[in-house]
């Protein structure tokens, strides 16, 4: 299987097709990779992490995926890099270019940078977080759990509630979820709404408690508390209150699979019997992280051959 | 040196087809003329002649960005465009906002081998909203008006000041009208847009809270004020109503007001990053219909070159601005006069007259004992925008590749042929 493109910027781009072709693919390196069967599809690759913002777990996702494949991974740590020198972000990619990386795997704070990078390297991008823009591969990871979970992803009805005006990994999912056919519902305070949302295909509440009628997924967002400061809402007490997930506001959906792409603010915007509940299936996400990974890192080479 | 301008027709304040003799620096007779009494022809047959552009808002980077742009680099751009006349912004390094600063601009245009050069000075000290710059002694050292453009004054004691003491001097004041705390970090217009491309918006109230004040302002004082690059619909709206109850506010748009939305945004294309941001089609269609009732007095270019590698970046870091010299008047062509929006003479009054007159610069008429700023203009010629070709130091366009009607074929500044 393979994705004919050179980089993976983002799902807004990509047809309904190419995402069901990474999701299969994604189930069989999900099988290698829980039985821990490592493969060669990746051998004398080189993967390289440029993560311009803090990550744990996508760093290392991606990072443990490149080496299940069998390639080398370089991992480019901004802050010590010369990156601090003043190196521009062009320049950058070229010197990875230059040690003949193969992908470049980019997060960056600002919107649109892994599509500038990809323009002026020869490496293969992958879009590891763009600002407010997209994060395709936690998406792509959400969906392969919801069609584990559901046997497809058509007709399925997903929540998404909290941040969603700075949220990349609400607006791929918004773009795949609509793609493949799911009814998606947000819910936020109207200071955490970007403008124009609903003419992305989704519905808009403002109230949890009713929006999770009959919903087959319910993901919660991380809330960051620098928006409390920039003035969006009035304190973390009363956007719990307000739209965190609680046992009490999941009446109306008791079975519901509980997603949420981490870090999480436990008694915040979710609690912890809701977040360790039966329900959850935070770290099924985690492990679902890698196969897409690497699936999506197998295609994008062999469509390079 | 004689020029004979052949067999065009002349747009002024009406059409009429006549041939143009300029000698000496002058236009010295228009009518029927022989080839004979001039030492260049030109033959405009099929072409129209009109008065030289005027620009009332450029920015020539110098002193201090000379990387981007030189008052001569530019001033030699404008006539491309068909502008004989420009009117530069002072937020330079350091700011023109002292006489000093303000000679050296213009003994530097003077020096230039294209437009006159006629610079603006800060409304503030160092722009910083605060104190008012000497504007009394920056009009002695040539300065046409003032204004912090770039930053908007925003506190408004401050501005109710600087309108009242520019009268004293009848400098017109130019407001860049922003509300910063809204706007706040913004790269684009906020809408559906920016919201698929995941980039920070700015709210059209930014703008539109900025003139509100700044007509409440004029008013109040019975002063006048003139809003730079208007781009929303609501701000047309403001604006129509003021006028109808007699504030003695102007005001003007850019090509890419019109021409463009933020469409053009959503590959991060960098040179459609622009402060105030482009917006939607409806205020494209909003600023058009301004146009066309009066409401905007004056297109302007906001021409704002940066060099390759400041605008080669992320979208967020690089700097606002698009070139506009060499692509206003066909833009303004296409967008307005082709498409029945409306006539020549009346694009003549927003592209010359009009800003002349509120500089008070020469406004200039074809004819007898005019100075000759002069351009002649194909309007059946189409050509295609090559960045890459424009004549500017900074080639950030956001109109690269695009086709437009019309095309500038001579430029005449005070009896000079500089192309």
């Amino acid at each position: 299987m393979m994705l004919r493109k050179k980089d993976l910027l983002g799902l807004k781009d990509l047809t309904k097709e190419e995402i069901e072709d990474i999701l299969d693919n994604t189930a069989a390196m999900k099988e290698a990779f829980v039985s821990g069967e490592t493969l060669d599809s990746l051998k004398g690759k080189c993967v390289a992490t440029l993560f311009y913002e803090n990550s744990t777990r996508t760093k290392n996702s991606f990072e443990t995926a490149a080496r299940f494949l069998g390639a080398r991974t370089l991992s480019i740590s901004v802050a010590t890099s010369s990156v601090q020198k003043g190196e521009s972000l062009i320049d950058t990619g070229r010197t990875l270019d230059a040690l003949m990386t193969d992908i470049i795997v980019i997060r960056h704070s600002m919107a649109g940078t892994p599509a500038l990078l990809a323009k002026n390297v020869r490496s293969s991008v992958i879009n590891g977080g763009d600002g407010m823009n997209e994060h395709p591969t936690q998406s792509l990871l959400d969906l392969f759990t919801m069609r584990e979970k559901f046997g497809t992803i058509k007709g399925l009805k997903v929540v998404m509630v909290g941040d969603i005006k700075h949220s990349r990994v609400a607006r791929s999912n918004l773009w795949a979820l609509g793609k493949l056919g799911a009814e998606t519902t947000v819910v936020a305070p109207q200071t955490l709404l970007p403008k124009g949302v609903e003419e992305l295909g989704c519905e808009v509440s403002y109230d949890l408690e009713s929006a999770v009628a009959g919903a087959n997924v319910v993901m919660g967002l991380r809330i960051q508390l620098e928006r409390q400061k920039a003035g969006l809402f009035p304190s973390i007490s009363e956007y719990g209150d307000e739209f965190g997930i609680t046992r009490d506001k999941l009446v109306a959906c008791p079975d519901a699979l509980i997603m949420h792409p981490g870090p999480v603010n436990r008694g915040i915007e979710i609690t912890s019997e809701i977040t360790d509940g039966a329900n959850s299936v935070i770290n099924e996400q985690v492990t679902n992280g890698v196969a897409v990974r690497m699936a999506v890192m197998d295609m994008l080479m062999s469509d390079a051959v | 040196m004689s020029i004979l301008i052949k067999g065009g027709k002349i747009i002024d304040s009406g059409e009429v087809k006549a041939d143009v003799l300029i000698d000496n620096g002058r236009i010295v007779r228009v009518g029927d003329i022989p080839e004979s009494e001039a030492t260049t022809v030109i033959n405009a047959a099929g072409k129209l002649v009109m008065p030289g552009l005027v620009d009332m808002h450029c920015h020539l980077r110098e002193p201090g960005f000379e990387h981007k742009e030189t008052i001569d680099t530019g001033s030699r751009a404008a006539i491309y465009g068909g502008y004989t006349s420009i009117a530069c912004m002072p937020n330079t390094n350091p700011v023109i906002d002292n006489a000093a600063i303000a000679r050296y601009v213009s003994m530097r245009g003077k020096e230039a081998d294209g437009a006159r050069v006629y610079p603006i000075g800060c409304i503030t000290k160092g722009q910083k909203g605060e104190e008012l710059a000497e504007m009394g002694k920056m009009k002695d050292a040539g300065i046409v008006a003032v204004s912090d453009d770039g930053k908007p004054v925003m506190n408004s004691r401050v501005m109710r000041n600087a309108l009242e003491y520019a009268k004293t001097f009848n400098l017109l004041v130019i407001d860049h009208t922003e509300d910063a705390n809204i706007s706040g970090d913004g790269v684009v217009n906020e809408g559906v847009n920016a919201t698929i491309a995941g980039l920070r918006g700015i709210s059209r109230a930014a703008e539109e809270i900025g003139i509100a004040r700044d007509i409440v302002l004029a008013e109040t004082l019975d002063a006048r004020v003139h809003i730079a690059h208007v781009s929303t619909a609501g701000s047309v709206e403001l604006i129509r109503e003021a006028k109808a109850r007699g504030v003695k506010v102007t005001c003007e748009t850019c090509p890419h007001y019109f021409s463009a939305t933020d469409e053009e945004i959503l590959s991060y294309n960098t040179n459609a990053k622009i402060n105030p941001p482009l917006r939607e089609q409806s205020d494209c269609d909003a600023v058009i219909e301004g146009i066309k009732d009066g409401t905007i007095d004056v297109i302007a270019t906001d021409h704002a070159p940066h060099s390759a590698d400041e605008k080669n970046r992320e979208f967020d870091l690089a700097p606002f601005g698009t070139v506009g010299f060499e692509t206003a008047l066909s833009l303004a062509y296409t967008y307005l006069v082709d498409s029945g929006e409306i006539d020549m003479p009346a694009l003549v009054e927003l592209m010359s007259h009009t800003p002349a007159r509120l500089l008070g610069l020469p406004v200039v008429h074809i004819k007898a004992g005019m100075m000759a700023d002069v351009i002649v203009f194909d309007p059946d010629a189409s050509r295609t925008v090559r960045a890459a070709e424009l004549h500017g130091k900074g080639k950030n366009c956001l109109f690269d590749g695009w086709m437009l009607k019309g095309r500038v074929e001579h430029t005449i500044v005070g009896g000079d042929l500089k192309f």
